[in-house]
């Protein structure tokens, strides 16, 4: 029997199962023993890792009927053996759990030798400890409704400027660390200004020394903030341009990207935000800028390769939606249910097709039409918005000159309702049981009272009891102010994701949100206005050695900003920037031949036919994103493709990074006009690198850096021809005056496109 | 593998080291995250460390993998079926379709009659392969070559279809082939990334390519893979812009590198130092990707042997000629996709062109790797992402027909790197619509592959989302009978 089970188990687990250094998210957490084991700090993450693939919620891989998920379960006689137990609490000695840990006998040994997977000494002793602690488990954390715990008291009241600091400040003195200082005004400012705007302060900001209140009040109030705050979301909901299938044409949901600027403008609250992307059609008195929000739910892929099976994709769209519903709101890996019930986290396969049926009731095909006209650039169901509309009720549509624009929208079948059932396997042709809208009881039951559809589920989300929605956003809201969440992983609060760093600082902020009225400003400015967000960034040795994640939060993390706004700071610093806000996509200047080389031919997007004029200078989240080829500048700095939904973004730091900026067009175009700008000021050389470093950079140049430049610009200017300057000015579109000199103009050039190279200009410092 | 010791070499990356480690990356990965290799992003210096670690003894040390975009017929190359000529206009028998789902060309056509090759079939070499008239090059090189006619796939259309060739599932994004490839060896040559691809179409119905299929997925983008094509800016952005010389260039760098230690000096952030690195990996990427495109040295003979395409920047004679030079310089993984075998119509006229196309090229990157010696660790692969059908799409003329897809059967072949050469490995039945011996998923062919590179398809993982992924999903064998 025994051989038998090792068999099972090799063939059935669906987790490729292997690690040779065992060092897990636990095993990073707990480098030294724990005076008390916690179930769900030091325990679960080593036993979810290990044994609950066989152990654990999935009924049909469960090997000897065991699960050690469950407290009566793992307490419970073996089924296989009824004298022994796996647990028995405060008694290490007969639990098999940790008998099987130890066991020199490969055939009892646990986790199996087959499954490649083993636990290290530290792990081994804290289930000991734990047992010998009475082996008491707790609800997962993320499941249980988050409770505003009290301010912690701290020694160093006079640090703190709000709520947040005392969490953070109590566990830098519980460590023995000290904060860093403020950042320098300077700093403060720039990081500011990328973080509410994304973009860099402008000069007349910089000389206006406003105290940091004003500043904030002001960069919340701007307009930018909007389409700051849109990029993220977009990422979310894999936002893009094209339909993302093979030939991959045009699609027009680009209004539904104008609604979300307007409404983060409008400081929507969240649950309206949310609630009217999700149902919007369903709420009573909806208008078209109700069902236009549902758009969210039509972002995703949608294929138009001829002789597919509609079924298939249909399906996966409504997969695309469930998975997208519960990665984005509920920070959970429902999807991993789709095929089988859920290895780590208590979800059933039938829980998945019930979340699963709130979706699948649209009036949509898998596929509608093939690659053709502008009939196209819309499926069923979509909307038309006429001029008059654009006009009145949609104002925020940025396109005055339109006729009629259709966009993918959310609706139901009118007459019938489409019956959802498990999909075995995840196979669209193998119905299984008939399941209901139906939302997993291990995080919320479903009120009786609220509708079986999709309002029903934005009630559900928004119920003050829903223990994830508030933390999930909240979690989200501080990756993009500290570059990582208080839940390292945004998109998986489950069993496997990482424990928050600072559980009750989560709570306290989720359900300060939500007392607000889940107001997205409120949670901002208390983000921002904190000690915690003005530390500077200097990372000193000590600090590096002890805390290089800086988990501890003793300074502020410096990254680098994201592509979109890479591009930003370019154009702003250089003035070349258009302010104007939404409106259709736009081609900036990309390396030829990329959609040429890619596409067998059909549609509009088998060429790339790239603007002109003030088009060019738009901002990086109108760069038009076709799917199959996203934009390169972009994605080589790890810009999403808009595949699926995603929350977070894997920074790298490669050399196609250096070429990008060292040769790209836009940057080039943005150091000739910007030495443009600096030639015709009458000010002295010095003045000039200053000027132009302080634009870029957001800050004056010391002396030793305006040394540097001078330098290097002499050195530039004393090997400048007027052949070679010509030849280095002919880049990009933007028109020169003809009586500059050209031989300064390109050595100056030369010199500014050298800023632009600095690590320190696209970092957020 | 000493983690002190880890640490000590990577003093100033320790920052990404440990949230490697604590994503639960193995052995395997920390291969990778030692290569001091230009792509990696990682900052080893110039640290002698060797490279990525295999499981076991390799093979193979890089992969030319020839896609053939769009799924060469079968029946008209590697799977003679005389039957069918036999039973010319004979609807299909519906105990041989069985349960088999068709795609929505050919599902509501009323009758399926069989059609055979146009193309004559010989055999060829010691092993006696039958291979159609239309590869002629490619029997030349027959006893070098591993022919499999038992592959077969799940899914019935390009894209999924390739997406579950490259990433072993039809949809998501999960990290291609020569993406795994990089993370779980790195890169040989600090000048040029591990995984390169390089595109061309021919004459034939084309399907289009995606940036998935050479996607990092959801493992680091440094392992992405990058394009080569041919004209002044072989890699993008890599050239200088006009009147930049590459003494202005050094000196630019040598100015940026003093500015960015002023701000190391203020920070003390590795991120900045390791920036400056990456200028570095830059400049030398504008001297060595140029000299490996540059196809002016290779000798007469050479360019005779890929036929005169050859030189015709983008062809497909040119990429194979290419793929050899990447592949001799240490490119872990290039990938070819050639456009154009989507024959649902008009089949005996495109795909005479089609293969035309292909066959000499293909042929003379195998003998070329061999006359250097570099063939037995270089593993060749060429095949499309499914097969076609023994009946005819749309109208059959006595010469004139079409074959929609099909994804029971189909023939792809395999050189170098440690598969046995000159076999011809499964068989399909007398009408060539199923396998009926030595079936060989994708996912076994990808166990194959990765195996041939000393690595375990069942260890080669990465945690993402909570759950461990790898190239094979959760199914794959290493298929043992074609590995010498």
């Amino acid at each position: 029997m025994k051989i038998n089970h090792l068999l099972v188990l090799v063939l059935s687990v669906c987790i490729s199962i292997y690690t040779l250094n065992a060092c897990t998210d636990s095993a990073a957490q707990g480098s030294e023993m724990p005076d008390v084991v916690d179930y769900n700090f030091h325990v679960r993450p080593i036993l979810a890792d290990n044994c609950f693939a066989c152990h654990g919620p999935d009924a049909k891989k469960r090997q000897a009927g065991l699960r050690l998920d469950i407290a009566e379960e793992a307490y419970k006689a073996l089924k296989e053996n009824p004298t022994k137990h796996a647990l028995v609490p405060r008694k290490p000695k007969q639990s098999e759990v940790y008998l099987r840990l130890i066991t020199k006998d490969a055939e009892l040994k646990m986790p199996p030798i087959d499954s490649k997977l083993s636990l290290t000494e530290s792990q081994i002793e804290i289930i000991e400890k734990w047992i010998k602690q009475g082996a008491i488990y707790k609800p997962h954390w993320a499941f249980l409704a988050p409770k505003q715990a009290p301010l912690p008291d701290v020694d160093d009241e006079d640090w703190v400027s709000n709520e947040i600091d005392y969490f953070i400040l109590e566990k830098l003195e519980n460590n023995h660390v000290k904060p860093n200082p403020t950042a320098d005004d300077e700093s403060l400012l720039k990081r500011l200004s990328i973080d509410l705007t994304g973009l860099p302060p402008t000069t007349q900001q910089m000389d206006a020394k406003d105290n940091y209140e004003k500043q904030v009040d002001h960069l919340l109030a701007s307009p930018k903030y909007g389409e700051k705050m849109a990029v993220y979301w977009m990422d979310l909901a894999r936002f893009a341009d094209s339909h993302g299938f093979q030939d991959d044409s045009y699609r027009s949901q680009w209004p539904w990207r104008d609604w979300v600027i307007n409404a983060f403008n409008k400081n929507m609250p969240y649950n309206t935000f949310v609630s009217m992307q999700l149902s919007g059609d369903l709420m009573p008195n909806a208008t078209k800028e109700h069902i236009l929000a549902t758009a969210f739910n039509r972002n995703h892929k949608i294929t138009e390769e001829g002789g597919i099976v509609d079924e298939e994709y249909r399906v996966s769209y409504v997969a695309d939606r469930t998975n997208t519903f519960s990665k984005a709101f509920l920070g959970l890996t429902m999807e991993c249910a789709a095929c089988h019930d859920h290895k780590y986290d208590p979800f059933s396969q039938k829980n998945y097709y019930q979340l699963f049926s709130f979706f699948n009731n649209v009036p949509e095909k898998g596929i509608e039409s093939v690659v053709g006209g502008p009939e196209t650039y819309a499926k069923k169901p979509f909307i038309k918005i006429t001029k008059g509309e654009v006009d009145s009720l949609l104002q925020f549509i940025s396109k005055k000159d339109t006729n009629e624009l259709i966009v993918s929208v959310m609706g139901e079948l009118e007459d019938s309702i489409r019956p959802t059932y498990v999909l075995e396997r995840g196979a669209y042709d193998k119905l299984g049981a008939l399941v209901f809208p139906q939302t997993p009881e291990s995080v919320l039951p479903f009120n009786s009272k609220y509708p079986k559809n999709r309002l029903g589920l934005s009630q559900w989300l928004f119920d003050k009891k829903n223990p994830l929605t508030a933390r999930v956003f909240v979690n989200q809201i501080w990756q993009e102010f500290f570059g990582k969440g208080l839940v390292k992983t945004p998109g998986d609060f489950g069993m496997q994701g990482a424990l928050p760093t600072h559980p009750e600082l989560l709570d306290w902020l989720a359900v300060d949100f939500v007392n607000h009225g889940w107001d997205i400003k409120h949670l901002i400015r208390k983000i921002v206005t904190s000690a915690t967000y003005k530390q500077s960034a200097v990372i000193s040795k000590e600090k590096y050695e002890k805390d290089p994640e800086n988990v501890l939060m003793s300074r502020a993390p410096r990254f680098r900003i994201k592509a979109e706004f890479i591009r930003d700071l370019i154009l702003a610093s250089s003035g070349l920037l258009n302010q104007s806000i939404g409106g259709p996509s736009i081609k900036p200047y990309q390396p030829e031949g990329l959609w040429e080389g890619a596409t067998s031919g059909r549609g509009i997007l088998s060429i790339y036919k790239q603007d002109h004029g003030f088009d060019l200078y738009r901002r990086g989240l109108y760069s038009f994103v076709k799917r199959t080829v996203p934009p390169p500048a972009m994605t080589i700095f790890d810009a999403s493709n808009r595949d699926q939904c995603q929350i977070e973004r894997l920074p790298t730091n490669t050399p196609l990074q250096a070429l990008v900026l060292m040769n790209d067009p836009t940057v080039l175009e943005a150091s000739r006009v910007l030495g443009a700008k600096l030639l015709e000021n009458k000010h002295p050389l010095k003045d000039k690198l200053s000027q132009a470093f302080r634009a870029i950079v957001c800050r004056k140049p010391n002396e030793k850096e305006l040394v540097l430049l001078d330098n290097y610009y002499h050195l530039l200017a004393k090997s400048m021809t007027k052949a070679k300057a010509e030849k280095l000015l002919k880049v990009g579109e933007y028109p020169i005056k003809p009586q500059l000199d050209k031989v300064q103009l390109a050595s100056l050039m030369q010199v500014i496109a050298s800023i632009y190279n600095l690590e320190e200009t696209f970092s957020r410092t | 593998m000493n983690k002190n010791f880890l640490e000590h070499q990577l003093n100033f990356n320790r920052r990404r080291f440990l949230s490697q480690l604590s994503m639960g990356v193995g052995g395997v990965a920390l291969g990778s995250l030692l290569m001091p290799d230009l792509f990696s992003g990682k900052n080893v210096a110039e640290a002698n460390l060797s490279p990525g670690i295999p499981d076991f003894a390799p093979k193979a040390k890089r992969v030319i993998y020839m896609f053939q975009n769009g799924a060469p017929s079968q029946l008209e190359s590697f799977d003679y079926k005389p039957k069918l000529t036999e039973m010319f206009g004979q609807e299909l028998p519906a105990s041989i379709r069985g349960e088999q789902r068709l795609t929505g060309m050919t599902a509501n056509q009323s009758t399926f009659p069989l059609v055979g090759s146009f193309a004559g079939f010989k055999q060829y070499g010691q092993s006696g392969a039958w291979i159609s008239d239309l590869f002629p090059y490619t029997s030349k090189i027959v006893d070098d070559i591993c022919i499999v006619r038992s592959m077969h796939t799940e899914a019935i259309n390009h894209d999924p279809a390739l997406t579950f060739f490259q990433t072993g599932a039809q949809q998501g994004n999960r990290p291609s082939m020569g993406a795994w490839l990089s993370y779980g060896l790195g890169s040989e040559n600090k000048n040029l990334p591990a995984f390169t691809v390089l595109l061309s179409r021919g004459v034939g119905n084309g399907q289009g390519v995606y940036s998935k299929l050479w996607t990092n997925g959801f493992l680091e983008s440094i392992h992405q893979g990058v394009q080569f094509s041919s004209g002044e800016n072989p890699v993008l952005y890599l050239k200088d812009p006009d009147g930049m010389n590459r003494e202005d260039r050094r000196k630019m760098l040598d100015n940026l590198a003093a500015m960015n230690q002023l701000s190391y000096d203020k920070f003390g952030d590795p991120e900045i130092t390791s920036k400056i690195q990456q200028y570095e990996m830059a400049y030398r990427m504008q001297t060595a990707v140029p000299e490996i495109m540059d196809l002016s040295s290779e000798p007469d003979n050479v360019i005779k042997m890929y036929g005169p395409d050859c030189l015709v920047p983008g062809t497909y004679a040119a990429n194979c000629l290419m793929a050899r030079k990447l592949s001799e310089s240490g490119v872990r993984f290039v990938q070819l996709y050639h456009q154009g075998w989507d024959q649902h119509g008009n089949l005996p006229y495109e795909i005479t062109k089609q293969a035309k196309d292909v066959d000499q090229a293909s042929a003379a990157l195998v003998s070329d790797l061999k006359q250097r010696g570099l063939l037995d660790e270089t593993l060749v692969i060429w095949g499309g992402e499914f097969g076609r059908t023994n009946f005819s799409q749309g109208t059959l003329t006595p010469d004139n027909y079409g074959r929609d897809h099909h994804p029971r059967c189909f023939s792809i072949w395999m050189a170098g790197g440690g598969i046995k050469p000159g076999i011809v490995y499964g068989e399909t039945d007398e009408l060539g619509y199923n396998v009926i011996k030595d079936p060989v998923h994708v996912h076994d062919f990808q166990a194959t592959v990765l195996n041939q590179l000393g690595l375990d398809h069942e260890k080669l993982v990465y945690k993402h989302l909570g759950r461990r992924f790898r190239l094979t999903d959760v199914s794959g064998k290493v298929v043992k009978d074609i590995i010498s």
